[in-house]
């Protein structure tokens, strides 16, 4: 394989073809097709077993808050005051609260407030920072201007204030109004790792290239940039998720969260903190819920984020 | 830099006018009467009600009312409570002991976080590594209040260094429990980020460079790979100090420390319009100065970056 001309004196110094770099690269199969950034961080976290448990605890959680009534039943309004402060027994594996009712049922049907404000908080944040975060990013100018300032004011304001400040004017608290208060004070920061994210985007040669084949500016926003800047979106959803949760279960225990009369994790530590030291099983079952459940999104954020970036994931 | 400062003052003007009207709006326009409040069970006297409402600017419209509060931010005169003390006094004494807590927390957090984490970002996967990113998810995921009870039922009511209750003009020492629960969930934070940017910034070039030149790696690894990871962490910081001041509405709470936190819950739940908004102007100011005082930051810990 010397079909190179070897000029005198350089003998030593070219190296034989077959070890050059450029039949390493002819070497490539590439009647593969491409591996996406989606399919390549798919092939990532199916290895990651930290990725298995937070889907499983998630699920786990989410058929929880779904149909509770397969997992107890217990009615958890039901009020025995000979019970109070009542040891775990038979049927009753949790023990009881001060007004006696069943921890175990309460556990179990505190799921769905927690689950169903931390989704909505999320959809909402995502879907009202992405949009904005988009239009900053990528028609920049007057636009990135009023729209940050505007993200500006309201992350001036420090979140669990803003939503008690808020809250206690309002007349009605639901899952739904509590959902929408956090938003109120929690997009400004999806809508700056999007605006960045798109800000990277804007400027690759496939966005040029679309251009160039006649899209409109929309277009190209809508079906080119967007879809290549979700990842870091995706990331912080899923972990803002978890601090929703997190956010929901400070206002129910300060009181200014969903009322009494929905079963909720926060509502029941505030409830219990009174009986820390005679029963502390009564504080132990609904915070281990909340932490577990907030512990399965921030992983699962987590895992998401080292498979969709290149300079950490595993070899 | 002095045009820098100057344009960012300026840019700060419009953020403090919307963040203060939001809160104005919240606070004044939602329904709601807090004078009928103040009268409880009674029956509302209509000639005191009215004086109340002339004496606290509640007759006016919510614009005159704002621009009358914005006038009292600049000359300091921020109205009175209703039990009648002026609110710049009641600000006087709680803002000193919440400002010592949150100096303790950021103090626990940053160094605590950076050290552990740059240990964490050096051998990135070992166990060391993995132990600390396990305890920071934890931190995160369990939530604040229990953290609280738990330091105060362990500290406090078993081994008891420290009073459960801390009361009124609490010394440093009594402090540093609360301060560590106050900032805990952002050590993990911290912990994480310097993590992530040591091991990214240990591999650099000028990092092969500066051990190639024969450099000390004590000298390495605090000049050439810390400095560099600290711009994340440093952004955090700052965004941080107002959420801690705020964020200590549960940690004071659980403590009896009656800081910002505590008379701002009170306030809030009394329906103290003045007393919400002048604390929250306070809150939103501190937040946008600690924000441009780490933009500054930055040009110290990375020469490449030049204000003009």
């Amino acid at each position: 394989m010397s079909d190179i001309t070897v000029r005198p004196g350089q003998e030593h110094h070219v190296a034989p073809l077959e070890e050059t770099p450029l039949k390493a690269v002819d070497a490539v199969d590439d009647s593969a097709p491409p591996s996406s950034q989606w399919g390549e961080a798919w092939r990532q976290l199916r290895r990651r077993p930290l990725f298995w448990v937070s889907v499983v605890l998630i699920l786990m959680i989410v058929v929880v808050a779904a149909v509770p009534s397969l997992f107890t039943s217990t009615n958890p309004r039901f009020q025995t005051l000979a019970d109070s402060l009542g040891a775990p027994r038979d049927g009753h594996p949790f023990g009881f609260t001060r007004l006696g009712e069943d921890v175990y049922a309460r556990t179990i049907y505190g799921a769905r407030a927690s689950v169903v404000v931390g989704l909505l908080s999320t959809v909402i944040v995502t879907v009202v920072g992405g949009v904005v975060g988009a239009i900053a990013g990528y028609y920049g100018g007057i636009w990135d201007a009023v729209l940050s300032r505007i993200a500006d004011i309201f992350f001036a304001v420090p979140l669990v204030l803003g939503a008690i400040v808020l809250i206690t004017s309002l007349q009605s608290r639901t899952t739904l109004t509590v959902s929408l208060v956090l938003s109120l004070f929690a997009w400004p920061q999806m809508a700056r790792i999007m605006r960045g994210s798109v800000l990277q985007t804007r400027g690759a040669e496939f966005v040029t290239a679309a251009r160039a084949l006649g899209l409109s500016r929309l277009q190209v926003l809508v079906r080119h940039v967007v879809p290549n800047a979700l990842g870091p979106v995706i990331v912080i959803a899923t972990i803002s998720l978890g601090i929703f949760i997190a956010a929901e279960a400070t206002l129910s225990y300060l009181g200014v969260g969903l009322p009494s009369s929905i079963v909720s994790w926060g509502g029941d530590i505030s409830a219990a903190q009174t009986s820390l030291r005679s029963a502390p099983q009564v504080l132990f079952w609904p915070a281990g819920a909340l932490s577990v459940t907030v512990l399965s999104f921030i992983m699962l954020g987590d895992v998401v984020r080292d498979a969709l970036d290149p300079k950490a994931r595993t070899r | 830099m002095g045009w820098y400062i100057g344009r960012r003052l300026l840019q700060m003007i419009p953020v403090f006018i919307g963040a203060t009207l939001l809160i104005y709006a919240m606070v004044f326009l939602l329904p709601g009467d807090p004078i009928a409040a103040l009268f409880g069970d009674k029956p509302v006297n209509p000639g005191v009600a009215a004086q109340l409402r002339a004496q606290y600017h509640l007759d006016q419209p919510f614009i005159v009312q704002y621009l009358l509060f914005l006038k009292g931010v600049f000359t300091l005169d921020l109205g009175n409570t209703f039990s009648g003390q002026p609110v710049i006094d009641v600000m006087g004494r709680a803002f000193p002991i919440t400002i010592r807590l949150t100096v303790v927390a950021i103090i626990v957090e940053a160094v605590l976080g950076i050290v552990v984490g740059l240990l964490a970002g050096l051998r990135r996967g070992g166990w060391f590594d993995s132990l600390s990113l396990f305890v920071s998810l934890l931190v995160i995921a369990v939530p604040i209040f229990v953290i609280g009870f738990v330091a105060r039922y362990v500290f406090a009511e078993k081994l008891g260094w420290i009073k459960a209750s801390v009361g009124g003009d609490p010394t440093w020492s009594q402090l540093l429990i609360p301060g560590i629960v106050l900032g805990s969930v952002s050590f993990a934070y911290v912990l994480r980020l310097t993590r992530n940017s040591v091991a990214e910034n240990r591999t650099a070039d000028h990092v092969r460079t500066a051990t190639a030149k024969g450099l000390r790696p004590g000298r390495v690894l605090t000049v050439h790979v810390l400095r560099n990871s600290l711009i994340p962490v440093v952004t955090f910081l700052g965004t941080d100090v107002g959420g801690l001041m705020a964020g200590a509405v549960v940690t004071e709470g659980i403590f009896n420390i009656p800081g910002v936190g505590g008379t701002l819950y009170q306030a809030i739940i009394r329906t103290e319009g003045a007393t919400v908004v002048a604390f929250v102007t306070v809150l939103v100011i501190i937040y946008l100065v600690v924000n441009l005082l780490v933009d500054l930051l930055y040009a110290v810990l990375d020469p490449r970056i030049r204000y003009v």
